[in-house]
């Protein structure tokens, strides 16, 4: 017995620290000022998954896809309590929309040997879509539950979710394989323990530990450098702490669904807006001030 | 995933809940009236559900030339299946060309499958949707009169323009309130087209076993005045200031996404892009920096006053009267001055 999980996981700029110190003169954003975290709701998807295998057993697979930087989120679920992690990292899979995501997701899903629950934090704080979460459960064929609070039931084959809508809740009852997304009001995520901490943080894919080589042996040669790689990885895969990268051969993608060719959407333009800042009338922050303000609104009836 | 279809009609999906039209969909039934007239063509509503046939003279009221009604039982509540069932065999039907959906807890969960099973795109949380052309430089193509779906951008002061050339229907999700609703005719002629679609068992694989609905507490959308308070404010203790103003003034509490995310109040209070658009007499921005995805939902207001510490901040641009000091200080004298009128 026991659950099979896959939850699925981004890396995103802290939205939240769009300060003046993130903000260049033309009002964009320097991204490279910006923290990357582990989007919020992805680690309410990962304690809910967590909290299913430590009732009934099973296993918890993070999974992530983007560039190598993301092994941090990776690393950080090791550290939470999940199983196993694979990153998705391949250069053709860059440009994707939420449509071009969702179906390699799906591909590298169908690449495991068994799946019961598929976990999603309902949407990234970088975007707001929602939408790879319903996207990847049509891709992979099976049903969706949205808004996932807590399992009131989950006996065998067969899960009953309660949900939250917003305007209320629902009980719905569903059979396995399901995909849930999560929201940050499930639960509350469990830190990593540091235990976890001390046996996992050095993890790493193997195209991590080639860049760690690259930089401890700038003068070596191809050869030594290979060999060093080699050494390192074989040390790590003894103690299991090889983490798994994949790229979109190895999922079996195709390549027409993936990427920027794979993507409907596209971006036509993108304007930064010009903020005139004439045109107010500045009030004094003085009770004289403040009192002729609320006089003013007041006798043309805005207020009142 | 359907062709470019030039002659298709321009779609908004109906969503009702207990037999009452949700508002967004008439609110999009407006726009996308606008845009079939731009583009010369019809514009339908699609209404599933279950003995809900009158629900379609509203819509055809608000602009609707057809509505696509389907009754089963089935359909009587919101699951996501069945619904993304009838949308995709209507899309592959009727070839539309553009598909609406109101950004609500339900067409956040439908319009996606929908996509993902047609294979096309979908923009979410559009704040202006346009017609208008695309020169793709990549394929040196010129695609004449496509949907522009418009939302501000991850990254500062920027609205992106997103655009779906080739893989049809073109399909975005618009926040309720965002497109103002129009006053409906009730004279207007439509017709109601009924269709059927069958069901498989994977279709009604989810069961819906129990269901509760609260009546909605906050009306954002309705309100005359609106206190809004953002991550200037602290702390959720003194949010008081906020709840106090709004009080004194017999307004509503709105809030900036960055108070909502630090706790100061709930979610429901959220005034943006990805919360509520508002458009009311008066609007008082407290401690709230002004990013674009929070001006989106509120520069439309008649008088915006806002309150923030520094001068530089964004806010001003769109306000009227522009108070530059401490929130802290300020609201205060804000209350008294008031008190001292009534
Ligand atoms: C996909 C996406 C969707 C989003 N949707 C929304 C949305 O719907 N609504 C929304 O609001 N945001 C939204 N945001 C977030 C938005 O980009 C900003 O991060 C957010 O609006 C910032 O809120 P704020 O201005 O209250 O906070 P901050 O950026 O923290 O600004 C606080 C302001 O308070 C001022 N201040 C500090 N202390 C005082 C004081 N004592 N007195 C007076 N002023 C003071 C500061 O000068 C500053 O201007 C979205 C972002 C993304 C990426």
């Amino acid at each position: 017995m026991g659950y099979d999980c896959v939850v699925c996981i981004k890396q995103v700029p802290d939205t939240a620290r769009i300060t003046g110190e993130a903000m260049k003169e033309d009002g964009t954003v320097n991204r490279a000022a910006l923290p990357a975290i582990f989007n919020p709701e992805d680690l309410n998807a990962l304690e809910a998954a967590l909290h299913v295998r430590d009732r009934h057993g099973g296993t918890v697979t993070a999974m992530t896809m983007g560039p190598l930087n993301a092994c941090e989120v990776l690393r950080d679920c090791l550290f939470r309590g999940a199983d196993r992690t694979i990153i998705i990292n391949d250069r053709r899979a860059a440009a994707s929309d939420t449509l071009a995501t969702s179906y390699i997701l799906s591909r590298a899903i169908r690449t495991l040997p068994r799946y019961d629950l598929v976990f999603c934090g309902r949407q990234a704080i970088d975007g707001d879509t929602a939408q790879v979460g319903p996207q990847l459960a049509e891709k992979l064929g099976i049903a969706q539950v949205t808004y996932f609070e807590r399992f009131v039931e989950l006996d065998g084959r067969t899960a009953r979710v309660r949900r939250n809508v917003g305007n209320g809740w629902e009980v719905v009852e569903a059979r396995l394989p399901l995909l849930l997304t999560v929201l940050g009001s499930a639960n509350t995520p469990r830190p990593p323990s540091a235990r976890r901490v001390m046996r996992y943080k050095r993890a790493r894919t193997e195209p991590e530990v080639g860049k760690e080589v690259a930089e401890a042996m700038p003068k070596a040669s191809e050869q030594k450098r290979e060999e060093e790689w080699a050494r390192r990885l074989e040390a790590l895969k003894m103690n299991g702490l090889v983490m798994d990268q994949w790229d979109l051969d190895h999922v079996e993608a195709d390549l027409q669904w993936c990427g920027w060719a794979g993507s409907p959407t596209k971006v036509h333009r993108v304007q930064s807006i010009v903020l005139t800042k004439e045109g107010y009338t500045e009030i004094p922050p003085t009770e004289e001030g403040v009192h002729q303000l609320i006089h003013e609104l007041i006798v043309d009836r805005t207020l009142g | 995933m359907i062709e470019p279809n030039r002659k298709g009609e321009v779609w908004v999906f109906a969503e009702q809940e207990d037999q009452t039209l949700n508002e967004v969909s008439l609110e999009l039934c407006g726009k996308a009236r606008a845009l079939a007239d731009q583009l010369g063509v019809k514009m339908a509503a699609v209404l599933p559900g279950c003995n809900v046939r009158e629900l379609s003279y509203r819509l055809i009221a608000h602009g609707a030339d057809y509505v696509y009604y389907l009754h089963d039982p089935q359909l009587e509540s919101y699951r996501t299946l069945p619904y993304a069932r009838v949308l995709c065999r209507l899309i592959s039907k009727h070839k539309p060309q553009i598909v609406i959906y109101g950004a609500t807890a339900i067409g956040r969960d439908l319009a996606p499958r929908v996509a993902s099973q047609m294979r096309a795109g979908l923009t979410a949380d559009c704040t202006d949707l346009q017609i208008g052309d695309f020169d793709d430089t990549r394929s040196k193509t010129l695609h004449k009169n496509l949907l522009l779906q418009i939302r501000p951008a991850f990254g500062g002061n920027i609205i992106a323009t997103i655009v779906n050339p080739d893989r049809w229907p073109q399909m975005a999700t618009v926040r309720e309130g965002v497109m103002a609703m129009k006053p409906g005719d009730p004279r207007r002629s439509g017709e109601i087209i009924e269709e059927k679609v069958e069901f498989d068992d994977f279709d009604l694989a989810v069961r819906l076993i129990e269901r509760h609905r609260e009546p909605r507490q906050v009306n954002l959308k309705g309100a005359r005045t609106i206190v809004a308070g953002g991550g200037g404010v602290g702390s959720k203790e003194n949010f008081r200031l906020i709840h106090e103003l709004a009080g004194v003034i017999g307004g509503a509490v709105g809030a900036s996404r960055a108070a909502v995310d630090s706790g100061y109040i709930g979610k429901e209070h959220q005034v943006g892009q990805t919360g509520t658009t508002v458009r009311p007499a008066l609007y008082i921005a407290c401690g709230i920096s002004g990013a674009v995805q929070h001006r989106a939902g509120m520069e439309e207001s008649a008088k915006i006053i806002a309150i923030n510490t520094d001068r530089e901040a964004p806010i001003f641009a769109v306000a009227h009267y522009g108070i530059v000091g401490d929130l802290n200080k300020v609201i205060p004298i804000m209350i008294k001055a008031i008190r001292a009128r009534a």
